[in-house]
């Protein structure tokens, strides 16, 4: 036994310790090499592309697919979208709603996410199991049913308002018959619905991770905080966050990068991309790139603006996640 | 007294998070004149398949049936997940089982890419997928749902792969498999479940996207289930029975796959910041 494994050792350590490690080096790069190709070709190529088409003017099909020829603009574009006023109202309304999103969505997820942690086992599991449902659904789907319950002769919204009594409902809205009240025709009730359709999809991850994050805290430091009489918001403060504050750092900002590129729903909702005074960021490039007459150049550089805005937040995700595995 | 108010708060939360599912599913079982009865109904009072049995028997456009698009929408989506399965598994073997030099630059870009907004890569790959002449192909989408998903299928199976006991494999080559077998018969069959938590990632990433189906498609009849949902139904005048019989059908398997599944989610998305 001995002699058989010595041998083998002894005469690859001696002979050919090079080549040895240079066959088992190659191997993780051949299977790193189709993942690497996808990545490089789908990926990070566009990402490369769309950059570079925002320098062009780029205003037909025939332009993409090679047939004609491609007018350098330099930074035409990028001063075309900055000098436009329209630029600062799509920005606002971006920033203002990623804002008011990840807030919303924080404060109601880590609720959640300490209720779940307090209710017994039953009724943890059928709030948690509630929960996941609102989680699952499709983006799609979920703003098609917000949608139906927002519908302005049979939807519930509506009649839950034709409920009231017509003398507060005039006294506060100043009508008392909602029937045929568009829900979605000014700018602010769009974005307040909208914002209920993200913040109700968005809030059961971090209700989650937050139980997750609670579970692995000894809850003898929390008992021993009550025990000597701290209240609830100074226990949070006090225990619970400054322990789960990783936690919280990634969610937040995996929250704003979310929040920062709503399309599906905010399209859905909209019924397209016809609805210029709720455009952000993502729909605005979309709209400029895809609606006739296309702006391909246009609709490039303002997702190079998107991307270098997330790119900065980024960087902070990156840099909490390693940070995560060195200490870990 | 506390319990109470707990309890409450509970009740209320699986409400507001429940209510619009159980809307959806409750309006598809209502006939019309339910649905758009002044007084909404909690329950069906006459629940009826009505709706269901004219979005599946029914053409949505001339020679197309919803079917039709369930179909579209199930090949890209399967195609991709068995495409990302397959290319996830080699890399996260690569990534888990070997110490090499670009190791952990490849798990930070992998890191990276999942960051990078989507959205911003409609054009430039409506730019590939014309120059490739696959524009109006469900190619097109399989192709762009590969390179979406890969990123964190490779992440995810990263830690199944890796709680595999390097033993196993050990005692296999040292029983002389080669490594193909050793990777097929040992390392494959243990990693299968993981593969399987990945692969419905892939499957609801692949099933429920609308931006670059939207935009890649044109011929009505080649439509995946979400364009199809947005284009039919998306009009005024809206008739929602229909409507919410398809968006349930739609929902279902997302939801039945999501629930066997979400655990992992969590890990993967918030990567080890999270134990337990």
């Amino acid at each position: 036994m001995t002699t058989l494994t010595e041998v083998p050792e002894t005469s690859a350590a001696r002979e050919t310790p090079a080549r040895r490690r240079r066959r088992v080096d190659r191997l993780p790069y051949l299977l790193l090499l189709p993942a690497l190709a996808i990545i490089g070709v789908l990926l990070l190529w566009p990402l490369g592309q769309v950059v570079v088409m925002s320098f062009y003017r780029l205003n037909s099909v025939r332009q993409l697919r090679g047939d004609r020829e491609w007018p350098w603009v330099g930074l035409g574009n990028y001063a075309d979208i900055l000098s436009d006023p329209f630029f600062l109202t799509v920005l606002r309304n971006t920033v203002l709603f990623a804002a008011a999103n990840v807030l919303l969505t924080m404060v109601l997820g880590t609720l959640v996410g300490l209720l779940l942690n307090r209710l017994g086992r039953k009724m943890a599991t059928f709030v948690a199991s509630c929960v996941m449902l609102a989680w699952a659904t499709p983006a799609l789907t979920g703003t098609i049913v917000w949608k139906w319950i927002f519908d302005d002769t049979s939807g519930l919204v509506t009649w839950l308002f034709n409920a009231l009594p017509d003398g507060l409902s005039n006294s506060l809205f100043g009508r008392s018959d909602w029937t045929g009240y568009g829900w979605f025709n000014s700018p602010l009730l769009f974005f307040a619905i909208l914002t209920l359709v993200v913040v109700w999809h968005s809030f059961p991850f971090i209700a989650v991770s937050v139980l997750a994050g609670l579970k692995s805290v000894p809850s003898e430091l929390h008992e021993a905080a009550r025990v000597d009489g701290a209240s609830p918001w100074r226990v949070f403060w006090k225990i619970t966050f400054p322990l789960l504050r990783p936690v919280f750092g990634i969610l937040i900002v995996l929250s704003t990068i979310w929040d920062f590129k709503v399309f599906t729903q905010q399209f859905v909702l909209a019924g397209g991309t016809q609805d210029r005074p709720t455009f952000m960021l993502a729909i605005y490039s979309y709209a400029e790139a895809f609606s006739p007459p296309p702006k391909y150049g246009l609709g490039a550089a303002i997702a190079v603006i998107l991307t270098l805005i997330l790119l900065v937040v980024t960087g902070f995700y990156v840099r909490m996640v390693l940070k995560q595995e060195d200490e870990s | 007294m506390k319990k109470v108010a707990l309890n409450g708060a509970g009740v209320l939360v699986a409400l507001f998070a429940a209510f619009p599912v159980y809307w959806m599913i409750s309006t598809s079982l209502k006939p019309s004149n339910e649905i758009f009865s002044a007084t909404p109904q909690p329950v069906p009072t006459h629940p009826t398949l009505a709706h269901y049995r004219e979005i599946l028997t029914g053409n949505l456009i001339p020679g197309v049936s919803f079917l039709d698009f369930f179909l579209n929408s199930a090949l890209v989506a399967v195609s991709t997940v068995v495409l990302s399965g397959l290319v996830a598994l080699l890399a996260a073997t690569a990534v888990a089982r070997f110490r090499f030099r670009l190791r952990t630059s490849f798990l930070i870009m992998l890191l990276v890419v999942q960051m990078i907004p989507l959205e911003a890569l409609v054009i430039p790959l409506f730019l590939m997928i014309q120059r490739l002449g696959l524009y109006n192909t469900l190619p097109s989408l399989i192709l762009t749902y590969l390179g979406f998903s890969l990123p964190f299928a490779v992440w995810m199976l990263r830690g199944f792969v890796a709680a595999v006991p390097k033993e196993l494999e050990e005692a296999a080559a040292i029983d002389g498999a080669s490594r193909a077998q050793t990777f097929r018969r040992v390392l494959f069959p243990l990693v299968a479940p993981g593969l399987v938590a990945t692969s419905i990632f892939s499957f609801i990433t692949a099933w429920n996207e609308l931006i670059f189906a939207l935009t890649f498609i044109n011929d009505q009849g080649s439509y995946t289930l979400p364009v199809a949902m947005t284009f039919f139904f998306g009009r005024d005048d809206t008739n929602w029975g229909p409507v919410m019989a398809a968006s349930t059908l739609f929902t279902l398997p997302v939801i039945i796959f999501f629930l066997l599944v979400q655990r992992r989610m969590v890990s993967g998305l918030v990567a080890g910041a999270v134990k337990g």
